[in-house]
């Protein structure tokens, strides 16, 4: 019994680009590519104040590579022709941590990537990006897009209202095939596809833990991890 | 000669990053194993200068991108640099690394080269002359093996602290071959940087980690976790409920919508091991949990558990390492 939910990195970006509509006006299209069941997801979209939704469901990009998807996403948008797109950094079933930057390169737009804070004045789009050891400011002309990163602290998402859950059974929610999108199928799909997964393999099963106790009391036990840390295991 | 392995050194503010050499020493291995050369790409400014260094961990030529224009790090601009290099030098498998900066570059040159990423990965392997890659996905719980079809380039970007580092020749230097570049206009820009200068630890690349969660009871209390950090020259890390309640930064969460971290050492204190969190610290060397409640989930990964009151046996325990490193220098 499993519980699909929204990527937590596309809610943060859902909720930025919430914010900008709130800010300038104007339309949050979501689009999104998977199966039927993703309408569920759209629909949890619209209710929290996205306007409108694009399903692409095509057997054919089954088994695509990012690039592949990456291509379908680009396509999507193009017919939208948004100021700005937003996305997660990555999502966080497989972590490919890829479609973002390539949608903006199949369009040829800037992209800021790893936002933890943002700001448009309409004309251009700035973000705050963490790197090893402190963050850069970084700014782009719209059109561009933006990736994600952040966690629930600093996005806080907003939840569907009741009132919102209502409102979102009438938005409009369209669902495309590549060909609607003006892709040739043969360019998507497990048989274009560069890279693919071809095996799984399971982690190594941690041995089982000790506990230290041994009857010993707090300063014992103290002693007794410091010997095993740097007896034991020679970390410290 | 087959073509050679190419690897892309990260250069900021006038040094390698060291994760550029456990790239180069994953190279290196690469090439040994399909027989060939290791080259280089570096890009920065200033950076022909440093180049040769990368001699030391086995290249044997560095491309180098050098222009003002590229002192920083941005998407747009590296990418059609380092597209038009490798056009250049063709080569059987480039590997860069899953740094910020590294996986961003990687998905946006793959898409440009129409080649196939993998991201984050943890081992590369050479069977029969094809190369394979191993990556986490489903926040470690399981790894993928990733293959490329015939004629695609495989983009390999490696998790940092994970990949073994060779050790330095010393007095070898890299062939430096200054590339002629021309950097497109940039259209997005660096506003700022700001770096942190005092020597903090950056928690992707630590060796020990002490992370402190919902248990701390307080922003107040980390003093006491800094404290044995700083003994044992370690970072701290946090678990989302110490993020989420402002007690800490959100650089320092660890965990699924946080930093995923690989220490030889890592201490959860006052953290429960929520599969969440599990996700950003599971692969750590060594685990010791620091719980006063002997059913947290935590100690079913941990190596050393110690059920106690983080707040009595913290300070006795910095008090023992503190006698430790005395009697060792
Ligand atoms: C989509 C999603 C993403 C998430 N991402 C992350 C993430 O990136 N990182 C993350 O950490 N979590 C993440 N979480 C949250 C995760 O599920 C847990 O809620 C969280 O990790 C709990 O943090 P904690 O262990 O500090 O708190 P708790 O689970 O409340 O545990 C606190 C522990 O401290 C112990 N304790 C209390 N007082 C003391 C004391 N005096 N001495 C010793 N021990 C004491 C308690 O016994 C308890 O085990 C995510 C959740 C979701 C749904
Ligand atoms: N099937 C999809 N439909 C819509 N957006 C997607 C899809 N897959 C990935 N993305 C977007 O790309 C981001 C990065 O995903 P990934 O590269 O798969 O880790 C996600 O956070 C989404 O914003």
């Amino acid at each position: 019994d499993l519980k699909w939910i929204i990527n937590p990195y596309d809610e943060f970006a859902l909720e930025a680009a919430l914010r900008l509509k709130e800010k300038h006006g104007g339309n949050v299209a979501i689009v999104s590519w998977g199966p039927q069941r993703v309408v569920e997801s759209i629909r949890t979209a619209l209710a929290m104040g996205a306007d409108t939704g694009v399903l692409i469901d095509d057997p054919a990009l089954d088994g695509s590579d990012s690039l592949g998807v990456a291509m379908a996403l680009a396509a999507a948008v193009k017919e939208i022709n948004p100021d700005i797109v937003v996305c997660g950094s990555r999502a966080v079933d497989y972590d490919e941590a890829q479609r973002g930057p390539m949608v903006a390169e199949l369009l040829g737009w800037p992209h800021l990537a790893l936002a933890v804070a943002l700001d448009s004045d309409g004309t251009n789009v700035t973000i705050d990006r963490p790197i090893e050891g402190g963050k850069v400011v970084i700014q782009a002309p719209l059109p561009a897009l933006v990736t994600f990163g952040g966690s629930h602290a600093v996005w806080n998402p907003r939840y569907a209202s009741l009132p919102g859950i209502m409102k979102a059974k009438k938005k409009p929610l369209a669902v495309k095939k590549l060909s609607d999108l003006g892709i040739d199928a043969s360019q998507v799909g497990p048989g274009s596809a560069r890279v693919l997964m071809t095996s799984l393999q399971m982690p190594p099963q941690r041995a089982a833990g000790k506990i230290i106790d041994g009857g010993l009391d707090t300063a014992g036990k103290a002693v007794e991890l410091v010997r095993s840390l740097h007896e034991e295991a020679k970390v410290i | 000669m087959a073509k050679c392995v190419c690897v892309i050194a990260e250069f900021r503010q006038g040094v390698f990053r060291r994760v550029s050499y456990e790239v180069a020493s994953a190279g290196k291995r690469l090439a040994d194993a399909l027989g060939t050369n290791l080259c280089a790409i570096a890009v920065g400014a200033g950076v022909a200068e440093k180049a040769a260094e990368l001699g030391r961990y086995a290249v044997d030529k560095v491309y180098a991108a050098d222009d003002p224009a590229l002192a920083n790090y941005v998407a747009q601009t590296y990418v059609p640099v380092i597209a038009d290099i490798v056009a250049q030098v063709d080569p059987a498998a480039l590997i860069l690394p899953a740094s910020v900066d590294g996986k961003d570059l990687g998905a946006r040159l793959a898409a440009r080269l129409r080649a196939g990423l993998a991201q984050d990965c943890t081992e590369i392997a050479c069977i029969n002359g094809e190369i394979k890659a191993k990556r986490p996905i489903f926040a470690g719980k399981c790894f993928a093996w990733c293959e490329w079809a015939q004629g695609a380039l495989p983009v390999i970007s490696c998790r940092p602290n994970v990949m073994d580092c060779l050790a330095p020749l010393e007095d070898s230097k890299a062939e430096v071959d200054k590339v002629q570049v021309s950097v497109p206009e940039p259209r997005a820009v660096v506003k700022a940087m700001d770096l942190d200068t005092t020597g903090k630890v950056e928690l992707t690349e630590a060796d020990i980690i002490v992370s402190g969660g919902r248990g701390m009871k307080g922003p107040e209390n980390y003093g006491m976790l800094e404290e044995l950090a700083k003994v044992l020259g370690a970072a701290v890390g946090a678990s989302r409920a110490a993020v989420d309640a402002g007690w800490r930064p959100h650089s320092d969460q660890v965990g699924q919508t946080g930093k995923v971290v690989n220490p030889t050492l890592y201490m959860a204190v006052g953290i429960s091991g929520a599969i969440q969190h599990l996700a950003g610290m599971g692969s750590s060397k060594f685990i010791v949990a620091v719980n006063k409640d002997s059913e947290a989930p935590i100690f079913t990964k941990a190596d050393y558990g110690i059920v106690e009151d983080l707040f009595n046996f913290v300070p006795v325990f910095t008090e023992e390492i503190r006698k430790l490193k005395s009697s060792c220098s």
